[in-house]
């Protein structure tokens, strides 16, 4: 869902342009984050429901200036049109799209493309 | 140096040697006033005390609680901060005018380029044969009060003799420590000085309405032995008082031995004579305060000494400020009961006239003096209500001419409406706040200069940080400057809605809305955010109480909320049982420390006298509290804008000073509002008496016991602001206490903007302490019944989260670190530090990796 583009390979080559299902569908929390161990590296998976159509996003786990995995604990919401997480330790914000920190230019998050089908989650390894 | 010729001076490069006899309120002010005038200023203090400057004004607080470093108004940290030299227990004994020098009893000599004599007034003892023996005390110095309370120990009756303003402080003070309290008063009524007879006599009423009992027209002849108390105090007449100990408060006299003793002018009835520029009889020495004489008059009061020091410290560096009199009107409480005094109180200009209020039933009387033409305002006594002394001392300061019926301005509403001078109707050079000596015109300067918070306003000007008496005066003056300059404040919480925390709580009551997506649907745009989520959900928790994990809720909660814990710096939780008023049994501690030894949990005791375990993983929060509910405990909202903690002393069931049972008080108001979501988190403490163990002063909610009930003090804080508590009302018995938490809490929750403690909520409260007392104790809104029932439903519906999170499978579900594998987030690592766990450094997880 996301366009983002990851530059660097984040997890192993092996895995590398393939989809890979995370968790089912009932393991998402509407409006807010849970997180997934994908290559051990924490994801961070949100849902959000925008004008009636549920969206998944998926962004790494590590909160950077926190150095912790709260990411998917962090409050979701939307500035203008911009939906972000809120970091839950130190209150950055960063775009559930492209993982770029909406108050600090320095800072993003990984971000991985993802998908609902058939109540499983996907994100690809990019 | 040539000491005969005052114009060389021995270092005539350096900045001239001020040196300050006297560290009192005037004392200080002028040091501080000097360095902020030039910073460069070399100053050297001799004090007399053991201490230097604190608050006389508010001495009596010392028996609320207050302690001697609350008292003070610098330290001597910050006298080395603004590098000001100073020698403690300094008492001097030597002027050398020609010299210039001045030596203390110690032997060190000081020279001199300016002297200035701050040395304050001692109290008037009058020369009663037996008044000099212990248990005969004044009122003065905080040494005084530590002899006054340990005479109190072993008191029970207690005299004041003197029943002017400073008396009834005292008599305050001796009522606080718990004694019988009596008020001798040698003129036929009290505080004759600021008040009328008609205003004394309701004075008296209202005063031994509140226990104290009062005696005018008594001239003491004797203190000798007492037959059932240690003194028989023997009046005019057959008539006699016996009591245990003895204040004497029978006015001051102006500390003026030492410029006696080396030739200053001296009035004939005391007090060193000064000119406008506060100089004496020798140019090179200047006196301030309470010790200086200026037109054959003595000003008893601060605010005269501080313009006196700004005279002082302007014509030292070269200014022209003179010092012209001074307005000798006062507002205060005593004993909580309101007394103004402004100009002619007593009418004593040629052919003025007077209009008088008075209302028995409530203890009120007002009256106004104006001059013959009946335009200009001269006076006024106000007892029992103060509510018009602002408006009414600005008619008078700033000779504003009167309305047509100037009556109106002390008759109640209801009886034609009182013309309230507004703020633009005061000229600009109208002085608002009078200790600090700010007019309006400076804050008008202030708020041009950008300033667009009243709080800022304040720092910038010091108004209203002196005795406070014009808050409401300035916030008027402030808001009418704002409006005029087309300032519109904006309380949008946030960029979905357009409204306060205090509308959406209307909107959401009032059109009883449920859920935060109905809220934003109907009210809102965008999504929500993480200003406004948790500022609904906790509304939401506020009005309706429903469960915060709801599937509807759990997306507006904060991490601490979601998860019912603290979240600490490396995502681990911390968890903190509820220990109701900090009792706990012996089998409760044993489970706490198994579960922390289980869990390996880095065990602290908390300030709200509980006990925090730290370092939960997140899988692990449910299996822990389910062991801590099997064991009787319930959660403690730690984690949440909820009450917290309600701190109480053993009390009387074991204190042998103990008044009332604190700690089943303190249990029982845990229990009652334990759950209540707010818009921050709430603490209360409980005292068993008047000695404050358990610190009631710095909560938001305090209560403190007396022999008749209960003390209760609201909006204090401790943390980032301290604030003292204002006391509310005294004593309570149980069932109004709750009455009146429940009717402050749910009107601040009602009220507050989202995050603001309850301290700030009252600072920030148009007509403050007083409004708050008309809402909550006289109903003036009309809607203590439905604060009282919202609480009570908040009561009744109380549920302990975490029992029924872990009766919920769903709800257990959230608690999974990773959704789709058992493992343990890898990036949580302890170390051991004192035979206990804590989080390790990005260094020592770099070793460990």
């Amino acid at each position: 869902m996301s366009s983002a583009v990851l530059e660097e390979s984040p997890v192993s080559s092996a895995t590398e342009n393939t989809w890979l299902e995370v968790c089912k569908m009932d393991d998402l929390v509407l409006n807010s984050g849970v997180c997934a161990l994908v290559n051990d590296e924490s994801v961070a998976l949100f849902t959000q429901k925008v004008a009636g159509e549920l969206k998944v996003f998926a962004l790494s786990g590590f909160d950077p200036v926190g150095k912790a995995n709260v990411i998917s604990r962090g409050l979701l919401g939307s500035k203008g049109d911009t939906l972000f997480v809120a970091s839950p330790l130190y209150k950055q914000r960063y775009c559930l799209e492209t993982g770029k920190c909406l108050d600090d230019e320095s800072l993003s998050l990984k971000s991985f493309t993802s998908k609902l089908e058939n109540d499983s989650v996907f994100i690809k390894l990019a | 140096m040539t000491a005969l010729n005052p114009a060389s001076s021995q270092n005539s490069n350096q900045a001239p040697h001020i040196v300050v006899v006297g560290n009192g309120m005037v004392g200080h002010h002028f040091v501080e006033q000097l360095k902020a005038q030039s910073p460069e200023a070399k100053i050297t203090v001799l004090c007399g005390e053991p201490r230097l400057a604190y608050d006389r004004v508010h001495l009596s607080e010392y028996f609320t609680g207050k302690s001697a470093e609350e008292l003070s108004l610098t330290s001597e940290r910050a006298y080395q901060d603004l590098n000001v030299d100073y020698v403690l227990n300094a008492w001097v004994d030597n002027i050398d005018k020609a010299a210039k020098s001045v030596s203390i009893k110690q032997g060190a000599t000081y020279h001199y380029d300016k002297l200035i004599l701050a040395t304050g007034s001692y109290p008037f003892v009058p020369p009663i044969p037996g008044h000099d023996q212990p248990h005969c005390l004044v009122y003065r110095t905080i040494e005084d009060l530590e002899q006054i309370e340990a005479s109190a120990k072993q008191s029970k009756v207690g005299v004041v003799v003197g029943g002017g303003l400073l008396g009834l402080e005292a008599a305050n003070a001796l009522k606080q420590a718990g004694l019988e309290t009596h008020v001798v008063e040698f003129a036929p009524q009290l505080m004759a000085v600021q008040v009328d007879a008609g205003g004394g006599k309701v004075l008296k009423d209202k005063i031994e309405a509140l226990g104290v009992k009062v005696h005018t027209s008594k001239a003491t002849q004797l203190i000798e032995k007492g037959e059932s108390c240690r003194f028989r105090m023997c009046f005019q007449g057959d008539d006699y008082l016996e009591t245990d100990m003895i204040l004497f408060s029978a006015g001051i006299r102006p500390s003026d031995q030492l410029a006696r003793d080396f030739g200053l002018a001296i009035g004939e009835r005391g007090g060193i004579v000064i000119n406008d520029y506060c100089q004496t009889s020798d140019e090179n020495i200047y006196a301030i305060g309470e010790c200086a004489l200026w037109d054959n008059k003595i000003f008893g009061l601060v605010a005269p000494g501080y313009t006196m020091a700004r005279a002082a410290v302007s014509h030292l560096s070269g200014g022209d400020t003179k010092f012209e009199g001074a307005d000798m009107s006062t507002k205060l409480k005593l004993m909580g009961v309101e007394v103004g005094s402004i100009g002619d109180a007593h009418a004593r200009t040629p052919d003025s006239m007077s209009y008088v209020y008075e209302n028995q039933p409530k203890g009120v009387y007002k009256k106004i003096v104006v001059d013959s033409s009946e335009t200009k305002l001269l006076g006024a006594v106000l007892i029992g209500d103060t509510s018009e002394y602002d408006t009414l001392l600005q008619y008078c300061l700033n000779e504003i001419e009167l309305p047509e019926q100037p009556e109106a301005l002390i008759l109640p509403s209801s009886e034609g409406a009182a013309p309230a001078l507004g703020a633009d109707a005061l000229p600009d050079a109208a002085i608002i706040c009078s200790c600090h000596n700010v007019s309006k015109g400076d804050i008008i300067e202030a708020v041009d200069l950008g300033n667009t918070e009243l709080s800022a306003v304040k720092s910038c000007t010091k108004a209203s940080t002196g005795c406070g008496g014009c808050a409401a005066l300035l916030k008027n003056v402030f808001d009418s400057e704002l409006t005029k300059r087309g300032v519109e404040v904006n309380t949008d919480i946030c960029e979905h809605f357009a409204y306060s925390r205090q509308e959406l709580y209307h909107l959401i009551q009032v059109n009883e809305i449920k859920t935060f997506d109905e809220l934003l649907e109907q009210h809102g745009k965008g999504l929500g955010c993480e200003i406004c989520k948790p500022a609904v959900g906790s509304i939401l928790a506020s009005v309706w109480n429903d469960f915060v994990l709801k599937p509807e809720h759990v997306a507006l909660q904060d991490t601490n909320d979601t998860y019912l814990g603290n979240m600490q710096k490396d995502g681990t939780y911390s968890i903190v049982p509820r220990v109701a008023g900090g009792e706990i049994t012996p089998e409760k501690l044993i489970l706490l420390g198994e579960v922390a030894r289980d869990y390996k949990l880095y065990s602290k005791i908390t300030g709200g006298q509980r006990i925090d375990l730290f370092g939960a993983r997140v899988e692990q929060l449910p299996e822990i509290w389910q062991k801590l509910i099997d064991g009787g405990f319930e959660t403690g909202h730690a984690y949440a804008k909820a009450l917290r903690t309600v701190k109480s002393c053993v009390g009387s069931t074991w204190c042998r000073y103990g008044v009332q049972d604190s700690v089943t008080q303190a249990i029982d108001l845990e229990n009652r509002y334990k759950g209540l979501r707010a818009p921050h988190k709430i603490k209360f403490a409980v005292s068993g008496c008047t000695r404050e163990c358990a610190e009631a002063q710095g909560k938001d909610i305090g209560v403190i016991a007396t022999e008749n009930g209960w003390n209760l003090y609201v909006c204090g804080n401790g943390g980032m602001k301290p604030r003292h508590a204002d006391l509310f009302a005294t004593d309570l018995d149980d069932e109004t206490l709750v009455k009146y938490i429940d009717r402050v809490l749910m009107f601040y929750v009602k009220t507050a903007d989202r995050l603001q403690r309850t301290s700030t909520w009252m600072e920030n409260m148009e007509g403050g302490l007083d409004y708050l007392k008309q809402v909550v104790i006289e109903d003036s809104l009309g809607i203590c019944e439905s604060l009282e029932a919202q609480m009570q439903h908040i009561a009744d519906s109380y549920q302990c989260e975490w029992k029924t999170t872990i009766e919920n499978e769903q709800s257990r579900k959230r608690f999974r670190q990773f959704v789709n594998s058992p493992e343990a987030d890898k990036q949580i690592i302890f170390v051991q530090e004192r035979d206990q766990i804590r989080p390790a450094t990005p260094a020592e997880k770099e070793e460990l990796a």
